[in-house]
């Protein structure tokens, strides 16, 4: 019982992480968050599905089918009753609001598409006239980058090309495959949240990054940021995008920010590092070592089953099917 | 206030891209020179009119006779349209930031006056 709950909480334990990966270099702290995220969340899916299993095999009619005894089962300390049916639960409720989400999700994406797709033209821009200010990038068909023609006129000619640059980057490093990966891993365990947002800043960081080091000029980039989320600001944009607060400040900061990194970084960027590994595989280990138990129980459930049965005489055939083939052999 | 920056390498769809957002972004007719200026003077002549001259066969762009050159402007309609549709997208997500990633994600007050202050100082250095 103790061991399947690791992994379960230990997401818990992934939240100083987005702290730590703060200072450190963003693609590294992409890859860092973005895979701890999907192993804890593969993780706590195992140990949820292993207590389920575990509920499971004490029921009569599935330990008939499997040719076991719950009666053996009962006795060990993985099955105990209640949180097996809380955990049942709770497995469901996750696979149907991801499948809900995923689902959701896909049906947007591809009313993105065919939107882009009707504007039939083979240009990589697709610019909305009359909408609000945006810019964002779709990474499917080839990639193409949407943006409106309110916040091509914000910006200055540096500017533009700048957020160009800054989309053509998201596209050429595959930024939607983490973002993907991350929400799914959060929708699989809530308690993973925390990183799903700091991936999503972490990407943003990122694609400056990488324009900073084309386009030659930080300040241009910070310029570039700002004035686009001031012009997005003024037009009332859904509420639901406020939560993520604080975001762009935080990347303009960066930007301009001249100095050598903070002393710290590089230590913690390795304790965050060491931490996440020790985190995953430690979560892993917990998941496989209950999964692997569950088996062995299950075993030997079954296997006292048979033994009852053939001394009850029940499954008895064996040996006169055995006399039977020799005698046909004969 | 002109800043100086490097204008990165790019292929023939970037161009295009960077032709077409300078021409939606000034907002009126535009001849291949003043293009040349707007996205990169480094770049020669005889390309930017070979790309307006693409964008035009693909029905991007209008042009128009100003004198002894034409004077380019993107074509609205299909633009439009999209717009349209794309906003009605973007009002029934309001997670959206979770499946693209956006240029830039909304600001609070206090998030509007730090980065106003962040961008003054930058200004005045």
């Amino acid at each position: 019982m103790d061991g399947v709950v690791i992994p379960l909480l230990l997401p818990l334990a992934a939240w100083p992480l987005t702290r730590l990966a703060a200072g450190a270099p963003p693609r590294l702290a992409v890859w860092l968050l973005t895979s701890a995220a999907v192993t804890l969340a593969s993780a706590s899916t195992a140990a949820l599905a292993v207590l389920t299993v575990a509920g499971l095999s004490l029921l009569p009619p599935v330990a008939q089918f499997g040719e076991w005894s719950p009666q053996d089962l009962r006795g060990m300390d993985i099955a105990s009753v209640p949180w097996e049916i809380v955990s049942g639960a709770v497995l469901g409720l996750v696979l149907v609001s991801t499948g809900i989400s995923v689902q959701r999700k896909h049906r947007w994406l591809r009313g993105v598409m065919r939107t882009i797709a009707s504007t039939a033209e083979s240009t990589e821009l697709v610019v909305l006239a009359d909408a609000p200010p945006v810019a964002f990038a779709v990474p499917f068909h080839g990639g193409r980058i949407v943006v409106s023609q309110a916040m091509l006129a914000a910006l200055t000619p540096g500017e533009r090309c700048a957020l160009l640059t800054h989309e053509r980057a998201h596209l050429r490093h595959r930024h939607h495959v983490f973002l993907i990966l991350v929400s799914l891993a959060a929708s699989l365990n809530l308690l993973l949240w925390p990183l799903r947002s700091a991936v999503a800043f972490q990407v943003e960081r990122w694609a400056d990054e990488v324009t900073c080091a084309r386009v030659g000029d930080r300040r241009l980039v910070a310029s570039a940021v700002g004035k686009a989320a001031l012009a997005a600001r003024t037009t009332g944009a859904p509420l639901a995008l406020a939560a993520t607060g604080g975001s762009v400040p935080r990347r303009v900061a960066a930007l301009l920010d001249t100095r050598p990194r903070r002393p710290g970084w590089r230590f913690a960027t390795v304790t965050g590092a060491m931490l996440a590994i020790a985190i995953t595989a430690w979560s892993a280990q917990a998941s496989v070592e209950a999964a692997a138990d569950l088996h062995t129980r299950i075993e030997a459930a079954s296997l006292s089953h048979h033994h009852a049965h053939r001394s009850d005489g029940v499954i008895g055939e064996r040996p006169d099917a055995q006399a039977a083939t020799r005698a046909h052999l004969q | 206030m002109t800043r100086r920056f490097r204008r990165p390498r790019r292929q023939p769809g970037e161009l295009e891209t960077e032709v077409l957002a300078a021409l939606w972004g000034e907002g009126r007719p535009m001849t291949a020179t003043e293009v040349q200026e707007s996205v990169d003077t480094e770049l020669a002549y005889t390309t930017v009119v070979t790309i307006l001259t693409r964008l035009h066969d693909k029905g991007s762009l209008t042009r128009a006779k100003q004198g002894r050159s034409f004077a380019y402007a993107p074509v609205e309609d299909e633009a439009g349209l999209a717009a349209r549709r794309m906003r009605t997208l973007l009002d029934t997500q309001p997670n959206r930031a979770q499946v693209l990633a956006r240029f830039v994600s909304n600001l609070s007050a206090t998030d509007e006056r730090t980065l106003k202050s962040l961008l003054r100082d930058a200004g005045q250095e």
